[in-house]
């Protein structure tokens, strides 16, 4: 029992009421801090066991000489030029883009809850994705996207990301407001559609090695990590992301109340909700075309996010955020190391392990909020 | 004081609201009635701005409400909706804070003084020692108390109010009713029930197809022959030391043929 429960204990016990915290905004204060502080910390221990620990150990003390040395310029210390290889050009950059993806897949997840009012709701839900598929099914099965040069696969992804996102705006749009419900119809639209896209063309391309490829992508996997313009795009517009949505805060926990009462409260639901559709599409659109589908990430991050600091987005989004990139970057880690030299696709250890922990999240949801 | 001026609003060619014109008293307590259909949301919607009149205007205090944007417009009106899908985990103590959305900019944090107000808001609904509990798990007449506060929080000058009583226990819907009241704010209040709409109203807004059939006083609208025309039911009247109540049957009562005050005999 913690100190908070202990006190409301105690005041339940003797009948008194909160004077000094009457809406529990003091505490909900203190407890964020703690889980960033807590997070921090984590994501930084992440960072450099995700990149010590793999085919070849690198001491973690050796991970942040090196890092440091590229970094910020500190001395360089007794390693080999592979190590530094390994662990600036091969393990950095994956691990960098674990934790974007993650962090980014956590608030999508989180913003799009809120936005069609559903806990079920993931990133996926739009069908952006498929959309990604589809371009990354192009680009690995014909060739499309070669005038792209080493980054063809995410460019043509990301081209079918924005095809997709296209497609889904006008859409929503159609009935001139962008409700809940409009907004989740024309997503399972258009994840259908170009689901069926993708497969169309697994089928027309005959090439079993391919099919397997493209299998591959659609799984999830942070394997195309590298130094260049995708990784760099990942980390920007995630950023980006964070910082609009917990900007944005107050204004998605009105509308996650109902579109009535974000009216009389001065917001309109519409407006927002466009808004918000437009950053989230975005980003999603890069994720995906940076990593596939990694699944399950995007639903039950949010969810552990709420638990540990409450509903104010404000507060949930950063700490959903670095939940996420930490959860990622320990997804991909047994990815790699657990049947080595084989990898696993990283969006099916994320199902099983999401999948069960969604399940007790939903039982315990109504029992005790 | 709002004021709407022969209001109209129709979804698609069906008229809801229809040539409707009201005006409140500072401080008093309008009632919104009228059989379901008869427009009553509709109106509380014109009222408050979600919804754009098709004819007509509506003032906040001599000003016109579309010269308004919908933050100052929250600021002069609180209103009480009902959320029908409230799947959220939000507590009261941020529900509640949520009132002072209309005087933060969009990207400010809330303010000392603003938890101060919401603080107070929520002790003179006398749900102050919920303040730390998930919203969901509180009853319905609880909840009803915590969307008040959260309207007081917004210190609008009206208050206006969808049918606060809704799924209450009689109890709840009492102490709702006399709680808003007592807080003194101009009040405009939809209104299932004609004896609490008798009870707790200053006056009262009979509507029928989206017209206003009576307004008056409760003893002035709440006439058996209109009540019948309107609701399709008989209604008797008893005069009690304080107030009108009324009793309803389906059929007209023989037992009570006796000459009832405004009953055409």
């Amino acid at each position: 029992m913690d100190t908070y429960q202990v006190v409301d204990q105690h005041r339940a016990d003797t009948g008194t009421t909160h004077t000094d915290d009457v809406l529990g905004v003091k505490r909900q204060r203190r407890r964020t801090v703690t889980w960033i502080i807590a997070l921090v910390a984590a994501t930084v221990l992440s960072l450099i066991l995700g990149i010590a620990i793999g085919a070849v150990y690198v001491p973690p003390e050796q991970v942040v000489g090196i890092l440091g040395h590229r970094l910020l310029g500190t001395a360089e210390g007794a390693w080999t030029e592979a190590t530094e290889a390994i662990v600036w050009d091969v393990r950095f950059p994956r691990v960098l883009l674990g934790l974007s993806v993650g962090a980014g897949l956590a608030l999508c997840g989180m913003a799009l809850q809120a936005m069609v009012r559903n806990m079920l709701a993931d990133p996926y839900l739009l069908g952006i994705n498929s959309g990604a598929s589809s371009g990354a099914a192009a680009a690995i099965l014909f060739g499309a996207g070669a005038g792209l040069g080493e980054h063809a696969l995410q460019g043509s992804a990301f081209l079918g990301a924005l095809a997709a996102s296209v497609l889904l705006y006008s859409i929503a749009r159609s009935g001139g407001r962008v409700t809940s419900v409009r907004l989740l119809l024309s997503g399972v639209t258009v994840g259908y559609a170009l689901y069926a896209l993708t497969s169309f063309l697994i089928f027309a391309s005959g090439s079993a090695e391919g099919a397997r490829s493209v299998m591959f992508w659609l799984l999830g996997s942070l394997s195309l990590a590298g130094w260049g313009t995708p990784l760099l795009t990942v980390v920007l517009v995630t950023a980006f992301t964070a910082a609009v949505l917990t900007l944005f805060g107050r204004s998605v926990d009105v509308l996650a109340i109902g579109d009535e009462t974000s009216h009389t409260l001065g917001i309109s639901p519409e407006k927002l909700r466009t808004i918000l559709l437009i950053l989230v599409a975005l980003c999603i659109g890069v994720l995906v075309s940076a990593s596939g589908s990694i699944g399950f990430v995007g639903l039950v991050v949010p969810h552990l996010a709420r638990r540990a600091v409450g509903s104010t987005h404000s507060r949930a989004f950063p700490v959903a955020a670095l939940m996420g990139g930490v959860l990622l970057i320990w997804a991909d880690l047994v990815a790699r190391t657990l049947l080595a030299p084989q990898e696993i696709p990283i969006g099916i250890l994320t199902a099983m392990v999401g999948a069960p922990f969604l399940l007790v999240l939903i039982r315990r949801l109504h029992s005790n909020p | 004081m709002i004021t709407g001026n022969q209001l109209s609003y129709a979804y698609g060619t069906q008229a809801v609201v229809d040539n409707v014109s009201l005006a409140t008293s500072p401080g008093r307590v309008l009632g919104l009635i009228g059989p379901n259909g008869s427009g009553k949301t509709t109106l509380l919607r014109l009222l408050s701005g979600s919804l754009k009149p098709q004819t007509g205007a509506v003032h906040i205090d001599d000003e016109p409400l579309e010269t308004l944007s919908p933050r100052e417009i929250a600021r002069q009106l609180s209103v009480v909706v009902q959320e029908s899908d409230a799947e959220t985990t939000i507590t009261v103590g941020e529900m509640v804070l949520l009132g002072r959305t209309p005087y933060l900019k969009p990207f400010a944090r809330t303010r000392l003084s603003d938890h101060r107000i919401a603080t107070e808001a929520l002790q003179r609904v006398g749900v102050a020692h919920l303040g730390h509990r998930a919203f969901t798990s509180l009853s319905g007449g609880e909840r009803q108390r915590v969307l008040i506060a959260r309207a007081l929080a917004q210190q609008g000058h009206h208050l206006l109010l969808d049918e606060p009583t809704n799924h209450l226990d009689i109890r709840y819907q009492h102490e709702i009713l006399n709680l808003v009241r007592g807080l003194g704010v101009t009040t405009l209040v939809v209104l299932h029930d004609l004896n609490l709409a008798a009870q707790y109203c200053d006056e009262l807004i009979m509507l029928e197809y989206g017209r206003v059939a009576a307004t008056g006083t409760p003893d002035q609208v709440l006439q058996p022959d209109l009540i019948h025309r309107v609701y399709g039911i008989h209604a008797q009247r008893h005069q009690l030391a304080d107030r009108l109540q009324l009793s309803f049957t389906l059929q007209a009562d023989p037992a009570l043929t006796a000459p009832q005050k405004g009953l055409p005999t």
